[in-house]
């Protein structure tokens, strides 16, 4: 299986996350994750989709059959060009006044925040590639995660070109 | 104006002469326009019908389909026969009663998700809370469900849309930035097919329903004729090309002709054209067509590589792409006729040894023969409808199809109960046009109600029963593949399918020995009027060849006279 991320623009038009929802689960598509917002067109949203497939064929499929969508206006594979990649996650963390010098540290290092503190746990903030997320994850959980909200991997291109002049 | 004039106003403007339909609580208001304006309209007797029945009109004449539906179960009886078009890619407009907007969400009476229920079988749906979108929705819509690949479009209204006031103004041109309908690609593309043609010994066409719906035939018989590739043909290509025509081969697949199916087997060149290489015509797929290069021409992208590999995609609407191919080809300066007459001679000789054919007798009348005397007492100015079953596979393989939109059946999604409402749409549609339906015993029943609408308005079709007392085609199943185990497949034989029809108003007649076959049947074809005739015929025979599923395409089970 290898992983794309594929952005795509939309209309920002109700119904359209019914359709490319609706069109993933009729056609079987692995989805590793998928979010939405707006964009810099306030009549655009865009979808990130991270995307598991066996194959180039099975690419090619997920991508013209999204591009089908009437409301679909751009699909760029950003796992093909040269893109950043980033994922948001937000970790809350069992804590004690013994714990949180070891949970800080491990925080620093990951270049991550701690955004809230309460007499038994921390929330810590961080973003980056998926391993680092991972990484911290696994570094942490001695002190136990009480919980994890990840936002999945959104990605925008290297260089002065927005995806919708690809 | 308000929404359900502004909705009738813009049909006007679209060219819509009829609309299919049954009413209801939230179309009330719609239907209150639909009768100050006399807007022609057909009731059926249930929403099933009038999808079914807006198919066959779009088949039959290349329109788009009108239908109008209630809310909750009107737009869940609509179900079938969107998923029905939009396998075969049948353009239609659905439009739908939605609850009113402030009760939306709250599991109102009468309502249900139709968006959310619609939206893997249609090409696009609308949900429509403001009059003020009904003019830009109904543009897109049209243009939409007609344009590149067609399909079926939803509009679900929310009630109080049709009685609010709105200023109305029919947009000129359709605005969408992720669609522009218009699918003209890369001539390269068609330079490289003919460049293999160049190559290729021997090449076949397999065409299929896309050469219809982008009305396409003359092109392609232009292009049999100047280069003598014989052809094949879906179930839904049937009547592009003159059934009996010379290198003509007939369908290919499960119950293809022998010839199709070997000619598809030894060609170096399988030139795929407005088709989907569906599983019940590519059997096994990796050994489909093992010693041939594939060319697709295709509208759909999504469809290029989907079911196999292409080595040579034509990505384009055929109305751009065949035009293109002709010319090309006449300009090549190579006489295909010449370099293809040995292979041409070839599979002609092949059709000629083991040609689709049944043994008749004296005791009983054989559904085949049935299929075969009705041919030959129509004229080409005839539309068959079918149903789904055995009996849509013999009419397939034994009518005489002779042009584009007049062999109509359900062909993606197999959907019985098609061919009864599909025939009234297909007749309203083509008033001067002769149209004759082959239904089963099962399939009829599944939309019976009908024959009321036929009656009631006078819509002059016959309906030719192929009455086997079986839910033939599982029979034959379960006959080959299942030790004859007839589990719920034999109808009791106590439903007396004339009186039936008579009680809906229909005229009526039962034909059941041969001898009499010819003569009820040109008297019955000649009644003025619907008609149904009840044919008897025995329950245990095959639709031959056939192909085993997930077999490949020469590994054919044959019969007919040679048997
Ligand atoms: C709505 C629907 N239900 C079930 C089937 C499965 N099916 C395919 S053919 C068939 C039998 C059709 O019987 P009949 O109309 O009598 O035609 P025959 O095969 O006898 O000619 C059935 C049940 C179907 N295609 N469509
Ligand atoms: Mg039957």
């Amino acid at each position: 299986m290898k992983k794309y991320i594929l952005a795509v623009l939309v209309d920002n038009k109700p119904g359209v996350l019914t359709h490319v929802s609706g069109l993933i689960s009729r056609r079987a598509f692995n989805i590793e994750s998928i979010s939405a917002g707006y964009t810099e067109d306030e009549d655009v949203t865009r979808i990130n989709i991270e995307v598991s497939v066996e194959d180039d064929r099975e690419l090619e499929q997920v991508v013209n059959q999204l591009g089908k969508l009437i409301d679909v206006i751009k699909i760029v594979n950003l796992g093909l060009v040269d893109s950043i990649v980033r994922e948001l996650v937000l970790l809350k963390v069992r804590a004690t006044k013994g714990s949180l010098a070891d949970i800080r540290n491990i925080v620093d290092i990951f270049r991550g925040n701690i955004v809230d503190v309460s007499p038994e746990n921390v929330v810590i903030e961080l973003t980056g590639s998926q391993s680092k997320i991972n990484a911290i994850c696994e570094m942490l959980e001695d002190f136990e995660i009480i919980e994890i909200a990840r936002t999945g991997a959104i990605a925008l291109s290297r260089g002065p070109i927005p995806i919708k002049n690809m | 104006m308000n929404g359900a004039q502004a909705i009738l106003e813009s049909l006007k403007r679209e060219n819509v002469d009829l609309v299919f339909g049954y009413p209801g609580g939230a179309v009330l208001d719609l239907y209150d326009a639909v009768y100050q304006a006399r807007f022609p309209h057909i009731l059926t007797r249930h929403e099933q019908g009038a999808v079914h029945a807006a198919d066959g009109y779009a088949r039959a004449t290349g329109k788009v389909g009108v239908v109008f539906a209630t809310s909750g179960p009107g737009a869940t009886n609509l179900i079938t026969g969107i998923a029905t078009a939009n396998m075969d890619s049948v353009p239609l407009v659905c439009f739908t009663g939605q609850v009113t907007n402030p009760l939306i969400g709250k599991d109102s009476f009468q309502e249900a998700d139709i968006v959310g229920i619609t939206t893997p079988i249609t090409k696009h749906n609308y949900l429509v809370k403001r009059a003020s979108e009904l003019p830009r929705v109904i543009k897109e819509a049209f243009f939409i469900a007609r344009t590149g690949r067609p399909g079926p479009v939803v509009i679900d209204i929310a009630k109080d849309v049709f009685t609010t006031v709105l200023d109305y103004e029919y947009p000129q041109k359709v605005k969408l930035r992720g669609y522009k309908g218009d699918f003209t690609g890369d001539e390269g593309q068609i330079r490289d097919v003919v460049e293999a043609l160049g190559e290729a010994k021997r090449p076949v066409f397999f065409i299929g329903g896309g050469v219809t719906l982008s009305n396409q035939t003359e092109v392609m018989r232009e292009i049999v004729k100047n280069t003598g590739i014989p052809v094949v043909s879906s179930l839904m290509g049937l009547g592009c090309i003159p059934a009996k025509q010379e290198g003509f081969l007939g369908m290919v697949g499960m119950h293809g002709s022998y010839a199709a199916n070997m000619a598809v087997q030894k060609s170096d060149l399988l030139i795929g054209i407005g088709v989907r290489f569906d599983d019940r015509v590519t059997g096994k797929i990796d050994a489909f067509a093992p010693n041939a290069k594939i060319v697709h021409f295709e509208v759909d992208k999504a469809e290029i590589n989907k079911n196999i590999f292409s080595h040579y995609p034509v990505i384009g609407d055929l109305r751009w792409s065949l035009p293109i191919f002709n010319e090309q080809l006449q300009g090549s300066g190579e006489d295909y006729l010449d370099r293809f007459a040995k292979w041409h001679k070839q599979v002609v000789d092949m059709d000629r040894e083991c040609p689709f054919s049944y043994k008749t007798n004296d005791k009983v009348i054989m559904p085949q023969q049935l299929i075969d005397t009705v041919s030959g007492m129509v004229d080409e100015n005839t539309i068959v409808v079918t149903d789904v079953g055995q009996h849509q596979m013999w009419a397939a393989q034994f009518f005489n199809s002779r042009n584009p939109r007049q062999f109509i059946t359900s062909g993606g999604l197999g959907t019985m109960g098609y061919g009864l409402p599909a025939a009234l749409g297909a007749k309203l549609g083509c008033p001067d046009k002769r149209v004759v339906l082959f239904t089963g015993d099962g399939s009829v029943m599944m939309n019976c109600q009908e024959m009321s609408t036929a009656a009631d308005n006078n819509i002059d079709i016959k309906v030719v029963l192929l009455h086997n007392r079986v839910l033939g085609m599982v029979t034959q199943w379960q006959r080959m593949f299942y030790g004859k185990r007839y589990s719920q497949t034999l109808l009791g034989g106590k439903t007396d399918y004339v009186k039936l029809a008579q009680a809906m108003g229909m005229e009526a007649c039962r034909i059941e020995k041969p001898q009499e076959l010819e003569a009820s049947l040109e008297k019955a074809l000649n009644v003025k009027g619907p008609m149904l005739i009840d044919v008897m015929l025995p329950a245990n025979e095959d639709v031959l060849p056939m192909v085993a599923p997930g077999a490949q395409l020469d590994n054919m089970v044959l019969g007919g006279a040679e048997a």
